[in-house]
């Protein structure tokens, strides 16, 4: 009985792992090219196992011995994890197939990343964590690299394989040097030793836990793979890797820091904060000079993260539900917009291919007034301009951040915010008041505008019907906070039986 | 001194002094041997711990698989690995006193703890009394580890999709085997007898 409920609370993970197999054959038993009905298939999949996770069981409860943990916070991220992946599998198909470059490996690698996801956000030892995590970046480095014929390409998936295995090996030191000092991996089980600031092997653990963490989120100082990665890769790769990826890695960051350090909250707040600091001035002052709008968009993601970050600087005493809810809330809005801004960055095609300069959007208005339009809403909500979604995004985090009384944090948030908001605000200003160049661009494919236009619905009225986001939000930022409380599970003491 | 101890300082010496070798062989066939004494010679440590089944571990996959495969890529590509090392005595100074500060400073941390004394008697053994610790491995692995086991093979599995993806080429003429075609081969076609005359070849 044990192993059937283990099985059914992997019930995600499996049918993600098993249909990646399915259509892994599919395409190599077939000699036509199937790779765009593989590719449906593969969303298909990820919505099948994004349904199943919805409607698994509410309260919290383990799985193979309390490796993994399911409840409402994991749920939730897992579902938006796998419906932005899906997104981005659709931005995907006519790039893939204008660029030469359709494969049916690409779906099935991008499948079993979101495996490794679905594991990152459930990891509940140490042990889960780096299974997730590797399962995840191995995939990621291969589908950074997915044109193998390109330069460009090929040196964004080596340049982040390297750096990435220089992450995990740090996050490995960290949880070494934590399993070292308590004997446990378990996150509960280390949380109830209550390590504080003052346990020094375990605090150098988790710095390195953190590091090897922060690389993951690309927050600053563990950006440096990020731009280069970004403008490298093909720009749907770039898509996925600019949003599920930073849902899983935030959700486990939070999942792990939290869960094992409760009582060490000084020595891990002072961490978050400057990486949220730096994280936010970079992001602001970096983006202004580039040319190549993948590469604002990367110091973009840097930005955002660091906002994220505020809110998880003020998950603390009282407020920490707050916290919680504050950093959930901001990063699926950043899903949202950032799937919708790439789907018009996809659009950017002319007669000779594909354009990636912020200066070609010259004139857009004029041109093509939709994408236009869309793009002009993803850069006001970006830079946080109410009534917009993005702004709510920033209210939240930063309302948690004052209410945990980090008045500096917030003050300087906001300040980068109106740095960052001149280089969105560019954007809209060569779009509408710039005279449009020779060269024109060409409609928006269907899948990218219905994309669009979905997502800018979203982000348009987000503030007049917020409240089921914020219930949800709320269930599961309950959930992660209450997990400690849960009973019932033995850990495996060392006799076999 | 126990015959223990004389094969722990034994192999921990060995182990050490070809560790240093390694790095420091001129050329790169010696310092792929060398690394296999390292691992034959930690593998002798593991055995003196009791932890039979981790020296076979290390010497089968690491001296087997690993080491070997060190030893084509060293043979098969074609690197000038003496222009490669120089200049490597030129940064050692700067390499040695960064160590020496990261020495210090754990040593600094770390020097302050002691091992609990309950921990030497009684913390984990490598053995439970009544099996080898290969059994004891085996009972958890498909048990309670079934689950990271599981994943440990999708991420083999990952690696091997992505090694294909971006290594293998479709070219245009392959060259593959046609049973009917060898078949259908007969004496008179393919052989020919030719009557060479002596010191004068073909």
């Amino acid at each position: 009985m044990m192993l059937q409920t283990d099985i059914m609370a992997i019930l995600p993970e499996l049918i993600l792992f098993f249909g990646a197999m399915g259509l892994l054959m599919v395409g190599v038993f077939n000699t036509s090219n199937l790779s765009r009905p593989i590719s449906w298939g593969a969303i298909i999949i990820l919505l099948v196992a994004a349904t199943v996770v919805l409607f698994q069981p509410g309260q919290a409860y383990f799985a193979f011995n309390g490796a993994l943990l399911m409840n409402d916070f994991t749920a939730l991220m897992k579902a938006m994890t796998f419906i932005a992946v899906a997104g981005s599998l659709v931005l995907s198909h006519d790039f893939m197939h204008q660029e030469k470059i359709e494969r049916f490996e690409y779906p099935v690698l991008v499948l079993l990343a979101s495996c490794g996801m679905s594991i990152m956000i459930s990891a509940n030892d140490l042990i889960a964590v780096y299974m997730g995590l590797e399962l995840q970046s191995l995939a990621l480095y291969v589908v950074a690299s997915i044109n193998r014929d390109s330069v460009r390409s090929t040196e964004a998936g080596l340049k982040y394989f390297v750096l990435g295995a220089l992450s995990s090996g740090m996050l490995l030191y960290g949880v070494s040097l934590i399993y070292g000092f308590s004997g446990t991996v378990n996150f509960q089980e280390l949380a109830s030793l209550g390590f504080t600031g003052n346990d020094i092997g375990l605090i150098f653990g988790m710095v390195f836990l953190m590091a090897g963490l922060a690389f993951k989120i690309s927050a600053v100082p563990f950006h440096m793979w990020t731009p280069d990665v970004y403008e490298g890769a093909p720009t749907p790769v770039t898509a996925f890797l600019a949003v599920a990826p930073k849902l899983a890695a935030m959700a486990l960051f939070m999942r792990a820091v939290i869960t094992i350090f409760p009582q060490a909250q000084d020595a891990w707040q002072q961490i978050i904060i400057f990486m949220s600091l730096a994280s936010m001035a970079l992001g602001a002052l970096a983006a202004i000079g580039q040319q190549s709008i993948k590469r604002l968009m990367a110091y973009s993601s840097i930005g955002h993260i660091g906002f994220a970050l505020v809110g998880f600087a003020a998950i603390a005493g009282e407020n920490s539900a707050e916290g919680v809810s504050g950093v959930i809330i901001y990063i699926i809005i950043y899903a949202i917009m950032t799937l919708g801004t790439f789907a018009c960055i996809l659009s950017m095609r002319r007669s000779q291919g594909m354009v990636e300069n912020i200066d070609d959007l010259s004139g857009l208005s004029q041109t093509r007034p939709f994408m236009a339009f869309c793009l002009a809403v993803f850069m006001f909500s970006m830079a946080g301009i109410p009534p917009l979604a993005g702004f709510f995004g920033k209210f939240y985090v930063f309302r948690a951040a004052i209410n945990a009384e980090l008045y500096t944090l917030a003050v300087l948030g906001v300040l980068t915010s109106v740095i960052g908001a001149y280089y969105y605000l560019r954007i809209v200003k060569i779009m509408y008041l710039d005279a449009p160049d020779d060269e024109v661009n060409l409609p928006m494919p269907r899948n990218l505008s219905l994309l669009a236009g979905a997502s800018t619905f979203l982000m348009l009225l987000f503030f007049i019907y917020p409240k089921p986001l914020v219930t949800v939000v709320d269930n599961a930022a309950d959930a992660f906070l209450g997990v400690d409380v849960q009973p019932g599970y033995v850990h495996y003491q060392g006799t076999p039986k | 001194m126990t015959l223990a101890s004389f094969a722990f300082y034994m192999f921990a010496t060995v182990t050490v002094a070809s560790a240093l070798m390694v790095i420091s062989a001129r050329n790169p066939v010696h310092s792929v041997l060398f690394l296999i004494l390292t691992f034959f010679n930690s593998a002798g440590i593991f055995l003196l711990l009791g932890a039979e089944f981790l020296a076979l571990l290390l010497v089968i996959v690491y001296v087997g698989a690993v080491a070997v495969l060190f030893l084509f890529v060293v043979m098969m590509l074609d690197i000038d690995f003496v222009e490669l090392n120089e200049g490597f005595l030129q940064y050692l100074p700067v390499g040695a006193l960064v160590g020496l500060v990261l020495l210090t400073e754990l040593i600094m941390v770390l020097g302050g703890s002691a091992i609990a004394p309950d921990m030497i008697a009684g913390g984990p053994k490598a053995t439970t009394d009544d099996m080898t610790n290969a059994e004891a491995l085996g009972r958890v692995l498909y048990t309670d580890y079934v689950f990271f086991f599981q994943t440990a093979g999708a991420i083999l599995l990952v690696a091997m999709v992505g090694a294909i993806v971006l290594t293998l080429q479709k070219r245009d003429n392959p060259k593959r085997q046609s049973v009917a075609a060898q078949n259908a081969r007969r004496r008179d076609e393919s052989v020919e007898v030719v009557k060479v005359k002596p010191g004068q070849g073909l």
